[in-house]
């Protein structure tokens, strides 16, 4: 019988990959960004259009989730206004950490062309902002390049989530 | 806190007048000239009492008392024809005429005739639901609660429509501000934070259009970026010169010693 011999220390190295804790929680984090379902305004069709097939948010590890326990994205998609804001807040509330947030168009991130007493006036009044994706409304690129951005932000994050700095908004 | 605008008189005092600007009349006809709404009128009158009546782009408006409108309007359903209630609301007119005037569209389909109903209304005062006469009035009338505050008597369920629960002012009103009262200013943020938040948040930016250099947060100036968050005054701020990338896969100033047409 054949006998099969590796030696690990001379041929071809050691089975063993080095790495940062940092380095291999935020590479799995950042390929495997699941936002939650929530559409908005009129940024929701471009959102839905960047997760189907032709655009493929598939393909970067990103899939949506109905449900903000199983996501760990939120993509304020259109306009938010004044009514909704609190059930806006509540979902991100029941998001389980680490969470990001993108703030998709022109309405959510300075409440666009709706300078009215029903529109908030940028989301970041109610929730902190990773990435702002300017566009009224964006085209799904400019959404997968946002993406793209959040992961890259995440890469740089320290894997203990106290550790990053971000906008605290949680007052009270 | 923002600082109190008394906001009475914004329907009074134009911001903009155009001073060739005339006011478009539409032709209105006697209801005689039209002989199915003469029998409307006629039919309506001997109900309640009408104030004016007239043909204005073919369809007919009458003036009633504001007390009548259920049976006015139960009358033109059931005796004329009136099968449809496309639409109701109300207009301000309180800075104008000191009350509110109430509108009913009506459509007659079999005789392919539209009407309008129409009664003024002070402040204040309630009109009677028409909700047992046509569905379509249940969310109209609560749509005209809570954008001018007139309230429908019996009606099944009068709260706001359009509006959370909890707003205050009536949005529609000539005296409502379009970007919001201090209450709308502040709602979101008083609704999920409270309001000891008020001053960490900070108000409002209505300016789509504002640029604050100094503030490092959220602007870069190009020529001269600072870290993100960074203090920046008049006094600190330093030029930076662009740095243009030396690397080029072609150098274009170079003449190509290529020769690519042999001819020449």
């Amino acid at each position: 019988m054949a006998q099969h011999q590796v030696n690990y220390a001379s041929a071809g190295g050691l089975p063993v990959a080095l790495t940062t804790v940092d380095h291999l929680v935020n590479w799995g984090r950042s390929n495997s960004l699941w936002p939650l379902t929530y559409g908005l305004a009129c940024c929701a069709i471009e959102m839905m259009a960047s997760g189907a097939s032709r655009y493929d948010f598939d393909r970067m590890g990103t899939i949506f989730r109905a449900s903000p326990r199983q996501s760990d994205v939120m993509i304020l998609a259109g306009t938010l206004s004044k009514k909704h804001s609190e059930f806006a807040r509540r979902l991100y509330d029941q998001m389980t950490e680490p969470k990001w947030v993108i703030s998709m168009g022109s309405c959510a991130n300075t409440g666009g062309m709706f300078n009215t007493y029903a529109t908030v006036q940028g989301v970041d009044r109610i929730i902190p902002v990773d990435i702002y994706l300017p566009g009224c409304a964006p085209r799904p690129e400019t959404l997968q390049y946002a993406l793209m951005m959040l992961q890259k932000k995440i890469r740089r994050e320290s894997a203990n989530m106290k550790n990053n700095t971000k906008q605290n908004l949680r007052l009270i | 806190m923002r600082k109190y605008v008394p906001k009475d008189s914004v329907q009074k005092k134009a911001y903009y007048t155009d001073r060739f600007h005339v006011v478009p009349s539409t032709p209105r006809e006697d209801v005689s000239t039209d002989e199915v709404f003469a029998k409307h009128l006629e039919t309506l009158s001997a109900k309640v009492d009408v104030k004016s009546a007239r043909i204005e782009l073919g369809s007919m408006v009458v003036e009633i008392d504001h007390k009548d409108n259920y049976k006015a309007v139960e009358t033109l359903r059931d005796e004329c024809g009136y099968a449809q209630l496309t639409e109701m609301s109300a207009v301000d007119y309180l800075a104008k005429d000191g009350n509110f005037e109430v509108f009913y569209q009506l459509l007659n389909l079999k005789e392919v005739k539209r009407m309008r109903l129409v009664m003024r209304i002070e402040q204040g005062l309630a009109v009677e639901s028409v909700v047992p006469l046509y569905k379509s009035a249940n969310f109209a009338e609560r749509e005209m609660f809570d954008m001018f505050g007139i309230v429908s008597n019996n009606h099944p369920f009068m709260k706001r429509i359009l509006m959370p629960e909890d707003w205050e002012g009536h949005p529609l009103l000539k005296t409502y501000p379009l970007q919001g009262d201090e209450f709308a200013s502040w709602y979101e943020v008083d609704k999920i934070f409270g309001k000891d938040a008020r001053e960490a948040i900070g108000p409002e930016n209505r300016d789509s259009a504002r640029i604050d250099r100094y503030d490092s947060k959220r602007f870069s100036r190009v020529g001269y970026e600072v870290p993100f968050g960074a203090e920046l005054t008049p006094e600190n701020e330093t030029k930076t010169e662009i740095e243009y990338s030396k690397t080029f896969l072609v150098d274009y100033t170079k003449k190509s010693g290529k020769q690519l047409d042999k001819r020449k």
